[in-house]
């Protein structure tokens, strides 16, 4: 009867301690399991290394972005004191974070890789007011990491990689990218070098096939733990 | 029984022989608090019991910050959502609206009242002696006894129709359909098996079936285990527990008939479900576990009965845990096919079984022929129900499109 075995499995899982009753909670808290390198967390808004946002102001996340958490305006550069390189620049960048449901789809959609996520997720907010960050809070301070605002618990390693989607093994999908830079400097780092593909990781370690960057310790490019 | 007492609404207690005095009024009143508090503290243990059960069957840990093993979470969770704003939603009909919980929670209270839930059966007819009065411990025991039970579980009904109806709302709305569907179908699978048990006890009163089933005559067996597990699965579908909740089905209905509902209103909905799961885990061992019967292993009389009692329900809530935590939901159609097409036949063919048994033994025939052949009658009908459930099926799969008409 196979309507019935599934009543021994569950049976069987009340005894702690056996292979089939292992408890799998992470009590979230006091404990804190390692994030992936990928991970999708508050967004940052990058400048150059002279110091120049990297924002157009083109409003591709807006028009991208599934939750319309997005709102940007453009404006154009002074030529005395330009914000930008270039003609245009981002004038407002608000991210409303009760909407953002964090797809990334921003940050594929921007064509100057001036936003990215970093990993900080533990933030919260009393107002509604509150939830909205301006461009204020979300640009990269002066040493080129993201801003620690009071109301936001960072980590050690949450800021780091904010541009990791950006720096892939070949960001085009193709495979002739594989290693190349194409992308541009970022303020307090330069131009980082590329990330070691994933067809490295499997002729370096055949048969060992973690998922990509995740709970791996031998991680030559993840720095998480 | 002695047919000295006529029915009364108080029923067959021998608390009120002798007429009813201050102390009968007092000793009542201690019954229906002591049930009322056992009631209250059952559930908050109840849910507390089935999120650590269910979590261990998940490979969790379940709630464990608020006290011991996390014993207050539910406590906790009751003082939270009491504190929470309560919104009514602008087109929901206010009156049925605000309604709705009590017409679920009442019931679920009142059933219990009929429960004997302990007293000395072997030898005795459970009589206790409380403060110098002898009386059943139960609220009462009217002579309707278990059809006070069906009506209650059917106006129960109302709490979760209404609820859904008066929310103004689409997915309440159709919670509220399924609800009524799915617990009018099984009402009929309850009464049939119910009535097996009736055709044995011959009586209604829920004392007298317990004294039927003295010590070791219980229900379960003399009654050839079917109807119980027919009546345990046709409770799981009137008590909208897993797998038979479509009425909250998540992934369809957000939150089904309470969709809507928040703050003290939505505690009470809750309450009254957990209550009704343990009422009802009282009214199947009542019917078919005997009670509180069992070997008296106590050297005080009435302990052993309270006791057996309590091990026997544990055993059932431990069993509705567990099948929420093993099966997965039916679907509509499953629910129903189940419903009318296996549950309510087989119960009536099992009743009409049971009933040529008795009436063999009556007759003076042979009582196993009779059987043998009720059972080959019974298998021909099967056969015949199911050869016209394969032709109605292949007729609509010829004609699809073919309606009513």
């Amino acid at each position: 009867m196979g309507y019935l075995r599934g009543f021994a499995v569950t049976f069987r899982k009340l005894f702690k301690g056996t292979a089939t009753g292992r408890v799998v909670t992470t009590q979230y808290p006091d404990e804190k399991r390692p994030k992936p390198v990928r991970f999708h967390g508050r967004h940052v808004l990058n400048r150059y290394e002279d110091g120049m946002e990297k924002c157009i102001g083109c409003e591709l996340c807006a028009g991208v972005c599934p939750a319309r958490c997005i709102y940007v305006r453009g404006a154009d550069n002074s030529p005395d004191d330009p914000v930008s390189p270039g003609e245009r620049y981002g004038y407002v960048y608000e991210i409303n974070y009760l909407r953002c449901i964090h797809c990334d789809l921003c940050v594929e959609a921007c064509p100057t890789e001036a936003i990215t996520e970093s990993k900080l997720f533990e933030f919260s907010f009393t107002s509604r007011a509150d939830a909205i960050y301006t461009k204020d809070e979300l640009v990269v301070g002066d040493d080129g990491r993201p801003q620690q605002l009071p109301w936001e618990d960072w980590h050690p390693g949450d800021d780091e990689h904010t541009s990791a989607w950006v720096r892939a093994t070949s960001p085009s999908g193709r495979a002739d990218y594989e290693g190349k830079v194409a992308w541009s400097g970022e303020l307090g780092y330069g131009i980082r070098p590329p990330e070691q593909g994933q067809a490295a990781d499997e002729a370096s370690d055949s048969g060992h096939h973690d998922r990509h960057g995740f709970d791996d310790p031998h991680d030559a490019h993840g720095g998480h733990r | 029984m002695t047919a000295v007492l006529g029915p009364s609404v108080f029923g067959l207690d021998p608390l009120y022989i002798g007429g009813v005095g201050l102390a009968e009024v007092l000793v009542t009143l201690l019954k229906v608090g002591v049930a009322f508090a056992f009631l209250l503290v059952a559930v908050m243990l109840m849910i507390w019991f089935e999120r650590k059960l269910i979590s261990d069957m998940q490979n969790r840990i379940g709630p464990s910050l608020a006290g011991p093993f996390g014993i207050f979470q539910t406590l906790a969770d009751g003082i939270k959502l009491f504190f929470k704003e309560d919104l009514i939603p602008e087109r929901s009909d206010r009156l049925v609206f605000k309604l709705a919980p009590y017409l679920s929670l009442v019931p679920a209270f009142l059933v219990f009242a009929v429960v004997p839930i302990g007293g000395d059966f072997n030898g005795g007819d459970g009589r206790v002696s409380l403060f110098g009065h002898e009386t059943f411990l139960q609220v009462s025991d009217p002579p309707v006894g278990i059809l006070l039970v069906l009506a209650l579980s059917s106006v129960a009904v109302y709490g979760v129709m209404l609820a859904g109806w008066s929310s103004g709302s689409k997915y309440p709305l159709l919670a509220s359909v399924r609800a009524s569907a799915q617990m009018v179908s099984y009402e009929a699978a309850l009464g049939l098996s119910l009535a097996a048990v009736l055709l044995k006890s011959g009586s209604l009163s829920t004392n007298q079936i317990v004294s039927e089933q003295a010590v070791w005559n219980w229900n379960l067996w003399v009654t050839w285990v079917v109807p119980m597990v027919v009546f345990l699965i046709a409770v799981t579908a009137e008590l909208n527990r897993p797998p038979f909740d479509l009425v909250e089905a998540e992934q369809e209905l957000v939150g089904g008939f309470h969709t809507e509902y928040s703050s003290i209103r939505f505690a009470l909905f809750f309450l009254a479900e957990f209550m009704n799961t343990i009422t009802m885990s009282a009214i199947i061992v009542t019917l078919f576990l005997g009670g509180p019967n069992g070997p008296d292993f106590t050297t005080v009389g009435w302990l052993s009965g309270l006791l057996w009692f309590f091990a026997k329900l544990v055993l059932f809530l431990f069993t509705f845990v567990w099948l929420r935590a093993t099966l997965p939901r039916f679907r509509y159609d499953q629910l129903m096919d189940l419903g009318w097409k296996l549950l309510i036949p087989l119960s009536l063919g099992w009743l009409l079984v049971l009933a040529s048994y008795d009436i063999a033994g009556d007759r003076g025939w042979n009582r196993a022929a009779a059987v043998i052949v009720m059972l080959a009658v019974m298998a021909a009908l099967a056969a015949l129900l199911g050869l016209a459930l394969r032709a109605a099926r292949h007729r609509r799969e010829l004609d699809p499109q073919g309606g009513f008409a």
